[in-house]
């Protein structure tokens, strides 16, 4: 790791993301001899997966669980293994000629490279309830990055909700941070039982099985547990104050809360991927648009590739090896090894990889989260950034909007500073539902860099060029 | 639908007005759109509705289209987000200030009076956040700005109303003479017939021209634009520059369109733009030079749409050189949204009686052979 080292103008390989996927990409390709650079946007590697991995103050061993230390021996190879690591680096464009553009400390430059790895990860699930944006209301990623980062809990009465792995360990994480949970209110639909069923075999013999029952045991044995949640909403004024649920057709039930968890799953980061043309289609199992990569994680544009859960969710263990794949393959196609090589090589990873996926169907039909949290309707807000509600969505649509690109232009939904991570996936499937055509036919919002805001300051001190300067002047 | 008597090529500003003006005249208008209404330039542009800075022969066109926009929802029963809050073109320096003068003096010796010299201190009056050493500027007072792709579906619905009938997603492929009709052929196997053609089909109106063997020197390019995060309201004018390339503007919401000349590259069949975030610099060093405020602004967003330049900056509108009851209007050069509800109306006159008042010669197709 050189960290001090000045960013140069060209690398071989660019490496987006410093969580499982990217540590092991940057650190096989650098050892193969790749002039290897990785950009994250944290201050510390390990991504989310790890974060804070080598720093955090909720240091007890236990608290965090085994599989969070698991990070921290991806971090010390990588540090030792030649590649440039540039911490608080947010990249905001990436061009189909591979020009990238890259904010640190306030100042931007651009820069090229000859392959690029994304390994830009998981976004959880948006969870449009009502009142989900009181204050008070937070996503369980939010709450763990507090406690991997700043080893801070919420306080006050608690309440989780949702569905998914990460609810379970979120609240096994809190438990043994001695924090008391009023209540898990599970939105798993009872129904996801009966399609998941086929592949418990498949499960029953993963790393997930063992280690995800005995999650479920230690919350429930300690939590009040509400499953078969039907109906969920936040209440409040300044901020949350009571979260109102229903189970099928039994009654309205209110639990006052100071801090409400939500959660239901996590779905590929692709924004980057799409703003650079990378092709996606709609995963019905996963309910969520994933970038078509080839077994090596090459998208469809040429020169880039995509690890990890960016493209696809199949976890931390499932990204590492996905990570190396990139490596080897970005080695051979930059002519560093030949194919015999690079296929030798990576046959170890790709038997690790496909243990690691075991289960993985199982866990997606079994958490797949209900229609109802999916799709709201009336005055629940959908686009957070410009405050569009589900009921403006539904109109546009009735006056002719067909999908979330002429959104943009009605309603100017999805065009705040998140660029649509927020809100992308409940507008498809919102318009899907109202239109009776399928999510894969709306499509997903056509994202435009930057990717991440940028001050016009750090854009107007970018090198500029003569080419660039012809200009129409007009008039 | 029975036979139209009109197709028009391009779903665009100018092809949806085209056929509202057509449907209005009793006269049936098919529209085919190869993508949907307002796709491309005419649904991301900067939406300037301005006359100032024409070229002489797009005066009497910019003025008869501003009638137009100000009386918008007569036309289209939509205010199409238009407001009149004027379009200022700055002087950073008595030389500039100088060439101003002399294109006031040029506008007014034509015969117009919508272009106006002020000074400093009436600058700092109509755009209090102008920089210090900006000296003086053109102000065109009952210009100003709509919201582009709410105005081109309004201009759509309004002709859907009036009884023109659209087709989105229908390339056009084929164009050939039948006996005393135009068959127009698209990519999904369809034809349509009908007397007379209005080709509005932007960066590809060359295609359509090909068709008809005529040659009509399009560049497709790529304008590109990008916006700010909120601001707290400090302008209400179009602010554009005269030796750099600007357009400059406040939303009511806040956020702020920062445009100008300045090209992305761009693959027109596959419907991409790549931004040259090099240009944008440029953009953004204009804004940091003339509105100190927005130093510490974000970007948030950028990006280009595809539009059709002519070698001249002028556009083609007129009868087609070769081929009879063909009509085009297009390669409106980044400057036709403010031109859309008069070219509609200019097209629909012509191919229903064979002519309009409007002078329409400087910008006839045989210019470029």
């Amino acid at each position: 790791m050189t960290a001090a080292s000045p960013i140069k103008e060209h690398y071989d390989l660019a490496v987006v993301g410093a969580g499982p996927a990217g540590l092991a990409a940057a650190t096989l390709a650098a050892r193969l001899g790749l002039d290897t650079v990785l950009f994250d946007e944290q201050t510390a590697p390990g991504g989310q997966i790890y974060r804070s991995v080598t720093e955090t103050p909720a240091g007890e061993p236990t608290l965090l669980g085994a599989d969070y230390w698991h990070g921290a021996g991806l971090v010390g190879p990588f540090m030792e293994s030649g590649a440039q690591y540039v911490p608080g680096a947010t990249i905001w464009s990436i061009s189909r000629e591979r020009e990238i553009g890259v904010s640190v400390g306030g100042c931007s430059r651009l820069l090229t490279a000859r392959h690029i790895v994304l390994a830009t990860g998981a976004l959880e699930r948006p969870f449009p309830i009502p009142g989900w944006t009181l204050p008070g209301v937070m996503t369980c990623g939010a709450a763990q990055i507090l406690l991997k980062s700043s080893g801070l809990v919420a306080s006050g009465k608690i309440v989780l909700a949702g569905t998914g792995p990460l609810l379970w360990l979120l609240a096994a994480q809190y438990l043994r941070a001695g924090v008391t949970i009023e209540a898990l209110l599970d939105t798993t639909p009872a129904g996801n039982w009966a399609a998941a069923l086929p592949y418990l075999p498949g499960f029953l013999v993963s790393s997930y099985a063992a280690k995800g029952l005995r999650l479920v045991r230690e919350v429930k044995h300690r939590v009040k547990i509400v499953r078969g949640v039907t109906a969920l909403a936040a209440k409040g004024g300044d901020r949350v104050e009571e979260v109102v649920y229903r189970r099928g057709e039994a009654g309205e039930v209110r639990l006052p809360v100071e801090t409400l968890l939500l959660h239901q799953g996590v779905a590929p980061n692709v924004n980057l991927a799409n703003s650079i043309g990378c092709t996606h289609r709609w995963d019905e199992a996963q309910l969520c648009f994933t970038p078509v990569v080839d077994e090596w994680g090459m998208s469809t544009v040429p020169g880039i590739a995509i690890a990890g859960d960016g493209a696809g969710i199949a976890g931390a263990m499932a990204a590492e090896h996905r990570g190396r794949l990139a490596a080897l393959d970005a080695a051979h196609r930059l002519g560093k090894i030949d194919a015999r090589r690079r296929d030798r090589d990576a046959a170890p990873h790709a038997a690790a990889l496909a243990r690691a996926e075991r289960g993985r169907r199982f866990l997606d039909l079994l958490y797949r989260p209900a229609e109802a949290f999916r799709v709201p309707a009336g005055e629940t807000l959908v686009c957070r950034c410009e405050e569009v509600t589900a009921r403006q969505v539904l109109e546009a649509v009735a006056l002719g909007c067909q999908g979330p690109n002429q959104l943009k232009s009605f309603l100017r939904c999805g065009m705040g500073p998140c660029q649509g991570r927020l809100c992308g996936l409940t507008v498809t499937e919102l318009i899907a539902r109202a239109r009776g055509v399928p999510p894969s036919e709306i499509g997903y919002y056509r994202l435009r860099p930057p990717v991440k805001p940028i001050t016009l300051a750090e854009l107007a001190a970018l090198p500029q060029t003569e080419a660039a300067a012809k200009a129409v002047l007009r008039g | 639908m029975s036979q139209p008597e009109v197709i028009v090529i391009g779903g665009g500003i100018h092809g949806c007005s085209a056929a509202l003006h057509l449907a209005r005249r009793g006269v049936k208008a098919l529209v085919l759109e190869k993508d949907h209404a307002g796709r491309h330039a005419s649904g991301v542009n900067a939406g300037g509705v301005r006359r100032l800075g024409r070229h002489p022969a797009e005066i009497p066109l910019s003025i008869a289209s501003m009638a137009i926009w100000h009386r918008i929802r007569d036309l289209v029963d939509d205010d199409c987000g238009f407001d009149r809050n004027g379009q200022v073109k700055v002087a950073e320096s008595e030389a500039e200030l100088a060439l101003l003068k002399a294109r006031v003096d040029e506008v007014r010796a034509l015969g117009f009076t919508h272009e106006e010299l002020i000074d400093q201190r009436e600058l700092r009056e109509v755009v209090p956040a102008i920089a210090d050493h900006c000296v003086g500027a053109i102000f065109c007072r009952e210009d100003g700005a709509a919201n582009p792709y709410r105005t081109t579906l309004a201009f759509r619905r309004a002709a859907v109303r009036a009884g023109a009938t659209f087709i989105e997603g229908a390339r056009v492929t084929a164009l050939k003479r039948e006996g005393r009709s135009w068959r127009v052929d698209t990519a999904d196997g369809t034809s349509h017939a009908a007397a007379a053609i209005v080709n509005c089909a932007g960066a590809w109106a060359d295609r359509v021209a090909a068709q008809l063997g005529e040659s009509a020197p399009v560049i497709p390019s790529a304008f590109m634009l990008m916006i700010s995060d909120r601001q707290p309201p400090f302008i209400t004018p179009v602010v554009g520059a005269t030796a750099r390339p600007l357009s400059f503007k406040q939303f009511a919401n806040g956020t702020v369109l920062i445009g100008g000349g300045y090209q992305g590259t761009l693959d027109r069949d596959a419907n991409w733009t790549n931004l040259d975030f090099r240009g944008l610099a440029l953009s953004a060093k204009t804004v940091w030079d003339l509105f100190p405020i927005m130093r510490n602004a974000g970007i948030v967003r950028a990006w280009a749409g595809i539009e059709a330049r002519m070698p001249d900056d002028i556009p083609v509108i007129g009868p087609s050189a070769t081929a009879e009851g063909v009509f085009h209007a297009f390669g409106f050069s980044g400057h036709g949204f403010q031109l859309g509800p008069i070219s509609g109306a200019i097209t629909a006159e012509l191919a229903t009686t064979g002519r309009t008042n409007l002078p329409i010669e400087p910008f006839h197709i045989s210019r470029f052979t």
